[in-house]
């Protein structure tokens, strides 16, 4: 869309443009590296004089730590530095935004390295660095800790009790700025109430109840965390990290080390995979101290598999409990639920968003959800793709197929009856805008898959749906106009999987030139203005608005200029497809490119935006499974993805958020959890044990977008990536169902646990 | 504590090249900081992943579960060596049209499984693909787009060969 | 006036009423009004002076990123609910 006036910037919110550029797919322009394993990644940056560092963590589970002797492993030769949490300040309580939710940076620097007590198997007790990496790994063993080893509180009912062992001695549980009473392992209590649940529940004909667990489960990137400092004798910081947000790193640095952001400059490396759990500061801060105390030296840190899995941000594992009631029409009427999610070894799980996830797809006039975020001994928990949305999700399809079965209805009829629609009120109060949830259930039941015949034994079908709320935020981008037409731009956003091309785009779009003609390149702190990470789904949305007006503030200049040569005024010029034309006069954006020099000098333009109005995004998917009753393993048929998408810019990689996000959802369901022995230590410590998907695991994904525009954006953009890991959980228990008759209640779904439903249905 | 190093001599992506390391390196590691070839990346080391994949005397590995050591006299096909003179190799083209990367951490232990595959068998079926390439762990794209580039790669290949 | 829906925790202080009348410009103009009609409410929703972290609030069905200075108009609905994370 080309504005045809000259610098206005009114968005025209057409139906269905014709656009030139978005909704094509050219190759993305990080491309050829990324496919000659030329790309930087974190751990491939190699600086003079640098040195590796190592971080030592806890045996154990819930302990105090009574001493700490460094002395041995100061003495080992190439040893250059050791540092525990004596080396950091003590920081008040203090909570900041980080990942559109709140961390609290005291408890962020005890994450960092423990001070008083360790709280959980794999928590950073010291870090060394050393000439070699195996240097450091020798150094740490002879870090001589003494532990007073405590009862350690594993599962979050168990956390609730009034005798539990307490994770953090001080902490109360917060109800809206009101304390509890007694210090408690329940960090927080949040409720939505909306109607009368009692009433609801006395119109109700059809009342189904259950209760559910899922595991805690790992983001499961690829690449593991690393960071690598220096700390320069003039006191500036430069931090090289895989991060999903560089001025999310420079401000948690900043914190933690109590250093003006100022001083820090932080250099986003690609990334090999994020969802969330590359928020958070891990190593940055411990590179950053050790680099000063080597003096000032670099500091490289990556972490092993065993430690990303043991220390870094799994997701919640949870406990709910719902109870769900529908009128003889088969509309429901009441929803009552309590939902317990882990936070792990600090408060802060996403319990408040799993809240307003669970049902969301759905219309419900009476509700009652408490929510509560409890301590338990395991690694605090980070931001995981649609944080609390699966695990409440995955509850919720399998009760609303139940009582879709008790009315005897189709599934997907039932949820067209119950479904939201624009104008609804969510059940986590908010009302609707432009939603796209009723055609996604159109598509799918239309879709061939649906109909299709289930021809083998042991097999079944089945639906569920999902929502996630998406984000705007901030970003900023800046570009300059090169003599040859082509633009280089600099946007903030780290590129998880083709954002910078889908940026590149809108740019593209908003000036009527050839995506090819764009030179996206994402900024470092002190490069671009502030961009929040890459999260929430809204980097393709509101980076891309500031890609958007940046391309318009390029227009203006460049009419200007065409003004002066022409010698008319701007407002007699007109800008269509790259070219400006005045009656008969005509000039394209490469030939005015070409004369910027004898026009005033070059031209560039900046932008930064936080819009607000961004859309929630809505799936639903449909699953064929074979479950072999002998072994319990499930085969994967076929699977169908359904999503609102808004409008597709990058339609390649549109699919891929969806098929990624179905993928995780597949191995969150079916096979991933954490494994804690009695005493607390994780015994699934790599990948072969800690089991995700791979290809021979998962057939094609189909995936269609449908495509309801966000009238909100100026290309009607709706953030994609999180919502197609909430519906597959549910997608696949109400498939089992069909397939062998049982409705499991826990996640994983894995074979152990389907044989034993399956013999005790026998029973 | 430093143990004495050894001298290597290995063929790696055609050109014959020597270096030091410690018996207890992996390939991997001196691939990566000796030798500064960074394509071949860690995600596990031990062999779980893929990521580090590379063709030892024509078969696929993990480098991460060879020693350096071992490569003596034999030779390594790395990530860096699969494009030629002319650009890149068919499967790299094919994974960029294909859109069958997002995050690009695992691309290299990918493209490096599938040429192993396509050398041993130039014209495997979809499951054979998804067979072969359980080794890799992907987390970003579910699959989908590899094993569609590959079935490509595979179908050019052949196309060019006939041609020949 | 702008409406504004109780906290299902804050019940208690608005005599069970779920769902308020309560004039201003800005959200915190509502809440000092608020704060009029039901003492105590205020320090539930803000803390040192800012919406308290853990909140998120909603103006006519969209999460503010203004917060406590959005502005409102004579028909703004108003929610305060738990905050959202993304990853």
């Amino acid at each position: 869309m080309s504005a045809e006036k000259t610098g206005d910037s009114t968005l025209s919110k057409e139906h269905n443009p014709t656009y030139q550029v978005i909704g094509t797919r050219p190759i993305r322009q990080d491309g050829t590296d990324k496919v000659t394993g030329r790309a930087q990644f974190g751990a491939d940056i190699h600086l003079p004089g640098m040195l590796f560092g190592a971080v030592l963590r806890s045996p154990h589970a819930h302990a105090r730590i009574l001493s700490i002797d460094t002395s041995q492993a100061e003495t080992v030769p190439g040893v250059r530095a050791v540092v525990t949490g004596a080396d950091l300040a003590d920081l008040e309580d203090k909570v900041t935004e980080l990942g559109e939710g709140t961390i609290n940076l005291r408890h962020q620097s005890w994450n960092t390295l423990a001070r008083q007590k360790v709280l959980y198997y794999g928590h950073p007790v010291a870090a060394v660095s050393a000439s070699s990496p195996h240097i450091a790994e020798e150094a740490l063993a002879l870090i001589e800790v003494t532990y007073e080893v405590l009862e350690p509180v594993l599962e979050v009912c168990a956390a609730m009790h009034p005798n539990a062992p307490l994770l953090i001695e001080d902490m109360y549980t917060d109800e809206l700025g009101q304390k509890s009473e007694k210090p408690s392992n329940v960090a927080a209590h949040y409720q939505t109430r909306i109607g009368d649940v009692e009433k609801g529940f006395e119109s109700a004909t059809v009342i189904v109840e259950k209760e559910f667990r899922t595991s805690m489960v790992h983001q499961g990137y690829i690449e593991p965390q690393n960071g690598t400092a220096l700390y320069n004798p003039d006191g500036q910081l430069t931090i090289w990290c895989s991060t999903q947000g560089s001025f999310g790193v420079r401000d948690q640095v900043s914190e933690i080390l109590q250093i003006p952001v100022s001083k820090i400059k932080v250099v986003p490396m690609e990334i090999g995979g994020g969802f969330g759990g590359k928020n958070p500061v891990y190593l940055e801060p411990l590179a950053a101290l050790l680099s000063k105390k080597s003096g000032y030296q670099p500091v490289k840190m990556t972490m092993s598999r065993s430690d990303v899995l043991a220390a870094t941000g799994p997701t919640s594992g949870s406990y709910i409990h719902i109870k769900l009631g529908a009128d003889s029409d088969g509309k429901l009427t009441a929803v009552e639920a309590t939902m317990l999610y882990e936070a792990g070894a600090f408060p802060g799980s996403p319990v408040g968003s799993g809240m307003g996830v669970m049902f969301g797809p759905y219309k419900i006039e009476n509700v009652l959800i408490d929510g509560y975020d409890v301590l338990v001994n395991k690694p605090r928990t980070a931001a995981y793709r649609a944080p609390g949305g699966t695990n409440a999700a995955y509850a919720a399809e399998v009760m609303i197929d139940m009582l879709s079965e008790k009315f005897g209805m189709d599934p997907l009829e039932f949820r067209q009856l119950n479904g939201v629609k624009n104008g609804d009120r969510s059940t986590f109060g908010a009302t609707y805008q432009r939603i796209g949830y009723q055609e996604t259930l159109e598509a799918a039941r239309k879709h061939p898959h649906y109909s299709a015949p289930l021809e083998k034994a042991n097999s079944g079908r089945g639906v569920a749906s999902g929502f996630w709320f998406n984000y705007g935020g901030k970003s900023s981008a800046s570009a300059s106009l090169n003599p040859d037409g082509t633009v280089s731009l600099i946007e903030g956003s780290v590129d998880i999987g083709g954002s910078r091309t889908s940026i590149a785009m809108q740019l593209a779009e908003g000036l009527g030139i050839s995506v090819d003609d764009v030179r996206p390149f994402v900024g470092d702190t002190d490069s671009v203005g502030y961009t929040e990470g890459t999260y929430g789904s809204r980097t393709t949305f509101a980076t891309g608005w500031a890609a958007y007006e940046v391309s318009q503030k390029l227009i203006k200049q460049l009419v200007e200029r065409a003004a002066k040569l022409w010698e008319v005024h701007p407002e007699e010029i007109s800008y269509q497809n790259g070219g400006f034309s005045i009656g008969e006069k005509h000039m394209s954006l490469k030939e005015l490119a070409g004369k910027l020099d004898e026009t005033g000098g070059p031209i560039m333009a900046s932008a930064t935006v936080r819009p607000g109005e961004y859309g929630p995004g809505f799936a639903t998917h449909i699953v064929d499974v074979e479950v072999d009753p002998e072994t319990g393993k499930v085969t994967i048929l076929r699977y169908t993805a359904v999503q609102d998408v808004g409008k597709a810019i990058y339609p390649d990689y549109v699919e891929g958020q969806i098929q990624g996000g179905v993928a995780q959802g597949v191995g969150w369901a079916l096979n991933e959890e954490y494994m804690y022995d009695p005493q607390g230590k994780l015994t699934n410590t790599n990948l072969l044990d800690y089991r995700m998907p791979v290809a021979l695991d998962l057939p094609m994904i189909d995936t269609v977008m449908v495509e309801v525009a966000n009238p909100g954006h100026p290309y009607g953009v709706r953030g994609v990536g999180e919502v197609p890991i909430v519906p597959p959980a549910g997608a696949l228990a109400n498939a089992i169902y069909q397939a062998v008759g049982v409705r499991l209640n826990s996640l994983p779904m894995s074979p152990g646990q389907i044989l034993e439903a399956l013999q005790a249905e026998k029973d | 504590m430093m143990t004495k190093k050894l001298h290597v001599h290995t063929v790696i992506n055609g050109e014959e090249v020597e270096f030091l390391c410690e018996p207890r390196q992996s390939l991997l590691e001196v691939l990566r900081d000796t030798l500064g070839l960074t394509g071949s990346k860690e995600g596990c080391n031990n062999g779980n992943c893929g990521a580090c994949n590379v063709i030892l005397d024509g078969s696929l590995v993990n480098s991460c579960l060879v020693l350096a050591v071992e490569v003596e006299g034999r030779s390594v096909v790395t990530i860096e060596g699969i494009a030629g003179p002319e650009g890149l190799h068919p499967i790299q083209q094919k994974f960029l049209e294909h859109a069958a990367l997002q995050c690009g951490f695992c691309t290299p232990g990918f493209i490096v499984a599938a040429k192993a595959l396509l050398d041993q068998n130039p014209n495997p079926s979809e499951e054979e693909v998804r067979h072969w390439l359980s080794g890799n762990l992907c987390r970003c794209t579910g699959y989908d787009k590899i094993v569609r580039a590959v079935l490509d790669t595979a179908q050019v290949m052949a196309l060019q060969s006939t041609k020949r | 006036m702008p409406v504004v829906w109780i906290p299902a925790l804050l019940l208690p202080l608005s005599e069970g009423r779920q769902k308020v009348n309560v004039p201003g410009k800005t959200i915190r103009q509502v809440i000092d009004n608020l704060e009029r009609e039901y003492p105590g409410i205020r320090q539930r929703l803000l803390d040192s002076d800012r919406l308290r972290p853990n909140i998120s609030v909603v103006v006519d069905g969209l999460i503010s990123q203004e917060k406590l200075r959005h502005k409102l108009e004579d028909h703004s609905e108003i929610q305060f609910i738990p905050a959202i994370s993304g990853g």
